[in-house]
């Protein structure tokens, strides 16, 4: 076999043997040492092909202490590293030889880089799985006490995640050792370390037995939910909603409630935030008992908090918190505890809550039945729909179908319209673009006749709007609502409006004729294409702007194909040529283009 | 008024104008309670010209009402922020409202800590670690007025009280650590600190000078504290010279790779550096220098080239060039002399020509070597690159044959158990 043995072997000395004297550990060095970031980059990315290369044995004795030892380098290269590593297992043979690829890990796991150290813990996390609980204890365990007792703080931080990856398989005694060290580190003297600490105390609790969660984890929520440091506050109260799924009714009374009190009215917004926001999965978590007792008056607190952000969050999660009570209790608790606070908020100084409210009022509907929907809610989507903010106003509008279900649209067709009308004639164009949108919802929902009275000119408007992007939109909802009334309706009353404006002044508004035949046509069917488009299509081919013409030219390809041929023969194909000799460049393109899609050449 | 009461009645009015201005009121409405704000606002005003223009007033009985005063004022959770994609250099800030009263309260503060009268002796019973924690809590102000008076204050708090400073210090290192540089520019810390630091320069600082202060170069709004940044890191330098290579190998980490700006920022740094470093020094550090110098000067945003190559205009520079050409000519050769020939911008060519003739003077027969043997260089770096891929399609050849091997043993395994199953 080839002799040379060791790394620093040149990559050209290849012998005559083939693959085994390609030296790709020489290679790679070679590679690592370029100038070019890239190349590096390269070449750690493909570090399996390398591993292949050199087989299991040849990758765990060389190739690993290499990468162990020498790697540093640009943060880029080690975050490839640190990812490839985590695929590695079957590269080094094993289950059994896994531990072999902690050693480059735990360097990566320290580094300053946080986005490299996160991605080293999470190869660290999926290779600890592959351990066998034997090399779990030999290997990881030794490893992430190394960590934890770390001089700088980022591999103390690196430890937190790693522990709930290898307690379960753990035996006793190590066990006792691995709790041990996740408490000192939940009183770590920095902050970050902390926070980490307290990101993953759910996580951890989950895998503990139930004695250890109550007597060891307990007691470091409570110390972490009155941390100095609001950062780290806030982090304890995501941890209490896994505590809280683990235990009794009556130990989340004695150990857990207390502190979740505490944190409802921190002097910190950032945390009552984070309550609200969790509302849900605390309320869900905690079971109906508490959740009358305690949490529902601190969601009315929430509601009516002093920092909008608090409020705004607690609004989004009205409607959940209705649905998550039991049936029974729902209609009462929500009319007699939620509703006042949310007849204050319809009136709030900030337009996020209100936007908030809106979006999830309606939602209650359906919880409260007609009567209290129509006596309570009735007015305040009434005062909403007019309130100043445009976004209040388009919640309101796009979360109709959940009322609709309950007391039908109609009732609120008199107030709806003139919210409506406002709207599309807002000064800001995405405003207008949104009610657009809604316009087949509400159409269907309002019926044809009050549409033709009151919404139709509104959306001939759009068709002549200054901007693009609304006359677009335009022509897809004519489509749309062709779809919904069917053709006779559109003969009737759309088409003759669209043809109209083929005479118009504008050439914006003659092309835009132009896109509604494309839109239309296939709703509409050849008959009326026919009878109706097509003639209108073809004298406009001799309009005086060359835009309209090489529309015209991309329309009649459009709609070439709901013809029939003595159509397309005997109209089209004339007009086509004659247009494929236009003196503007553009029309003889799209002319000529149109030709021979629609194989008429 | 204070001024024309006698000598005790004069300490009881201070006392008790001091505990009226814990009274708090309302900015955020703008017309409620004006005369009781504008009361407080001529009161705090007093109470700043009280205590810069007499002497003896700062007595011992008094710093429990100055500091309650205080912390009832400064010492707020402050709101979340308008803006999450604040820009530290386009946007403007959004100001304190209640700044009307707390700027005087700052003021205040100030004073009493400037007073020849002031002890710290007595003044640590009630400025403790707690009130310098939630002082430094209040960085995250988007006022800057506000931000600038913290730094005074802290800077003074820092000089009197010798007792604080470990903590101070831990403290920073914390708020710099977690912050990600993405928002507001923090404030400096004031380098006058750093000239405090005796020699030896214990681990800690040598830590918060290569954990801290060099990662800080990669902030978003560098422009707003670079000069002083980079005054800090030339002040350390000059304190241990032995923390040249690993500043420099620090900074060549982080060198900016799409913002030009930065870059400029950057070649200036090490301007100011390469100005006091040591000839030994700088002898461990010129190979990685000059091959990021080389690729600035050939960058083809030209305020970067000029600035790469107005390093040549510096005395002391061109004399360390000068005495190690044989190792920096080689490294600056090969762009200098493509620039010459390729770069769009007419100045920079002529600075390049400079540059040239300069470094030709300095070692006449390497830059002969070097400019012929360019061509060949060209050549020989083209050869390996394709040797380079030819490599790795046999590793990628190999791979799929050793798959393709693994693959028959196992189908071969396969065949033999179901042929045998079979008998």
């Amino acid at each position: 076999m080839a002799g040379a043995s060791g790394l620093g072997t040149g990559p050209g000395a290849a012998g005559g043997d083939g693959d085994d004297s390609l030296y790709p550990i020489a290679v790679l060095i070679d590679e690592l040492r370029n100038e070019d970031v890239q190349l590096r980059l390269n070449s750690i990315k493909k570090l399996s092909t390398i591993a292949l290369a050199l087989g299991v044995e040849r990758t765990r004795s060389e190739l690993l202490p290499f990468l162990t030892d020498t790697i540093y380098d640009e943060d880029e290269v080690l975050l490839a590293l640190a990812e490839q590593l985590g695929n590695f297992t079957g590269l080094v043979g094993g289950p059994d030889f896994a531990h072999c690829l902690l050693p480059p890990l735990e360097n990566l796991a320290t580094v300053e880089e946080t986005v490299v150290r996160d991605k080293a813990v999470e190869s660290l996390r999926q290779i600890s799985q592959e351990h066998t609980p034997v090399a779990l204890e030999a290997y990881f365990v030794p490893l992430v006490k190394r960590l934890a007792s770390g001089d700088w703080f980022t591999s103390r931080t690196s430890a937190c995640s790693l522990f709930s990856v290898c307690y379960p398989r753990a035996s006793n005694a190590v066990k006792a050792e691995i709790r041990q060290q996740f408490r000192s580190l939940c009183s770590d003297d920095t902050p970050m370390v902390r926070r980490a600490a307290a990101s993953k105390l759910g996580e951890f609790a989950k895998v503990l037995e139930l004695d250890s969660v109550k007597s060891e984890i307990v007691p470091l929520f409570t110390n972490l939910a009155s941390d100095e440091q609001d950062s780290v506050r806030l982090l304890a109260v995501e941890a209490c909603v896994s505590i809280a799924q683990l235990l009794s009714q009556d130990d989340l009374e004695t150990l857990v409630m207390p502190t979740l009190r505490q944190a409802v009215e921190d002097k910190s917004w950032r945390v009552r935030y984070m309550v609200a926001d969790k509302f849900s999965e605390l309320q869900k978590a905690m079971g109906p008992k508490i959740t009358l007792n305690d949490l529902i008056p601190a969601f009315q607190n929430l509601l009516k908090d002093c920092e909008a952000e608090v409020r705004a969050a607690a609004a989004h999660k009205v409607k959940e918190l209705g649905e998550n009570l039991p049936i029974e209790d729902r209609e009462t608790i929500i009319m007699n505890q939620i509703l006042p606070y949310i007849k204050e908020l319809v009136s709030d100084t900030n337009p996020h809550v209100k936007s908030a409210l809106a979006s999830v009022i309606m939602g209650l509907s359906t919880i409260l039945g007609k009567e209290n929907t129509i006596e309570h809610l009735l007015p305040l989507f009434l005062a909403q729909l007019k309130d100043e903010c445009p976004e209040v106003r388009l919640n309101i509008i796009s979360n109709l179908d959940c009322v609709n279900e309950v007391i039908g649209i109609r009732q609120l067709s008199q107030s709806l319209l003139p919210a409506i009308v406002e709207l599309a004639e807002d000064a800001k164009w995405r405003v207008r673009l949104a009610i657009i949108e809604y316009m087949p919802l509400l159409a269907g929902q309002l019926g044809v006749e009050f549409f033709d009275e009151k919404l139709n000119s509104l959306c001939m408007a759009w068709l002549v709007d200054h901007v693009y992007a609304i006359r677009e939109a335009a022509t897809n909802n004519l489509m749309k609502l062709v779809q919904k009334f069917g053709t006779e309706w559109a003969q009737n009353t759309i088409v003759p409006k669209v043809l109209v404006m083929a005479n118009d002044p504008n050439y914006l508004h003659r092309m835009t004729t132009l896109f509604c035949i494309n839109a239309l046509s296939e709703a509409c069917g050849q008959e009326i294409t026919t009878k109706q488009m097509l003639p209108i299509v073809l004298k406009m081919a001799g309009d005086q702007v060359a835009n309209v013409r090489f529309n015209v030219a991309k329309s009649l390809q459009k709609i070439g194909p709901i013809l029939d041929t003595n159509a397309l023969q005997g109209e089209v194909k004339p007009v086509l040529q004659k247009l494929g000799q236009d003196e503007d460049m553009d029309v003889k393109y799209f002319a000529q283009e149109a030709i021979s899609v629609l194989a008429l050449a | 008024m204070i001024d024309y009461a006698t000598s005790n009645e004069q300490q009881d009015l201070f006392c008790q104008k001091l505990q009226q201005c814990c009274i708090l009121f309302d900015f955020m409405d703008s017309v409620s309670d004006l005369k009781s704000k504008e009361i407080k606002r001529a009161t705090l005003n007093e109470l700043v010209e009280y205590v810069s223009t007499n002497r003896g007033v700062i007595v011992e009985s008094a710093y429990s009402d100055i500091v309650k005063m205080i912390s009832a004022n400064i010492f707020r959770t402050l709101p979340p922020s308008d803006n999450p994609d604040f820009d530290p250099e386009e946007d403007e800030p959004t100001l304190e409202a209640s700044w009307p009263h707390i700027q005087l309260v700052y003021e205040f503060f100030l004073r009493f800590l400037e007073s020849p009268d002031f002890q710290p002796s007595i003044a640590k019973r009630y400025i403790d670690q707690k009130f310098v924690q939630q002082l430094l809590e209040l960085f995250d102000s988007e006022d800057p007025r506000e931000r600038d008076f913290l730094k005074t204050v802290l800077h003074r708090i820092y000089g009197k009280f010798l007792g604080l400073r470990a903590f101070i210090r831990k403290q920073i290192n914390n708020i710099f650590l977690s912050s990600n540089y993405l928002t507001l520019p923090l404030p400096f810390f004031p380098s006058s600190i750093i000239n405090g630091f005796a020699l030896p320069l214990k681990a800690e600082h040598k830590q918060f000078l290569m954990k801290v202060l060099i990662p800080m170069h990669t902030a978003k709004g560098l422009a707003l504290f670079h000069a002083q940044l980079a005054y800090c890191v030339v002040q350390f330098l000059e304190k241990d010279t032995t923390l040249t290579e690993p500043v420099i190998r620090g900074l060549l980490k982080f060198w900016p790779k799409t913002c030009s700006q930065k870059e400029v920022m950057f070649l200036g740094e090490i301007e100011e550096i390469l100005d006091v470093i040591e000839p030994t020094q700088f002898k461990k550090i010129e190979e990685p220098l000059f091959k990021q110098i080389s690729k600035c000067v050939s960058s083809s945003h030209f305020q970067v080239a000029e600035r790469a190559l107005y390093f040549w205009n510096n005395e002391y520079i061109l004399s360390l060039i000068e005495e190690n050409i044989d190792k920096i000519l080689p490294i600056m050769f090969a762009s200098l002399y493509k620039i010459s020939k390729e770069h769009w911008n007419p100045t920079i060519v002529a600075l390049v020509y400079n540059v040239l003739k300069t470094l030709m003077e300095m070692n006449g027969k390497l830059f002969d070597d070097l400019t012929s043997s360019y061509k060949a260089e060209r050549q020989r770096e083209k050869k390996k690159e394709l040797e380079r891929e030819e490599l790795w399609k046999k590793l990628e050849e190999l791979k799929l044959k050793k798959a393709l091997e693994k693959q028959n043993s196992a189908y071969n395994m396969h065949s033999i158990l179901s042929n045998t199953s079979a008998e």
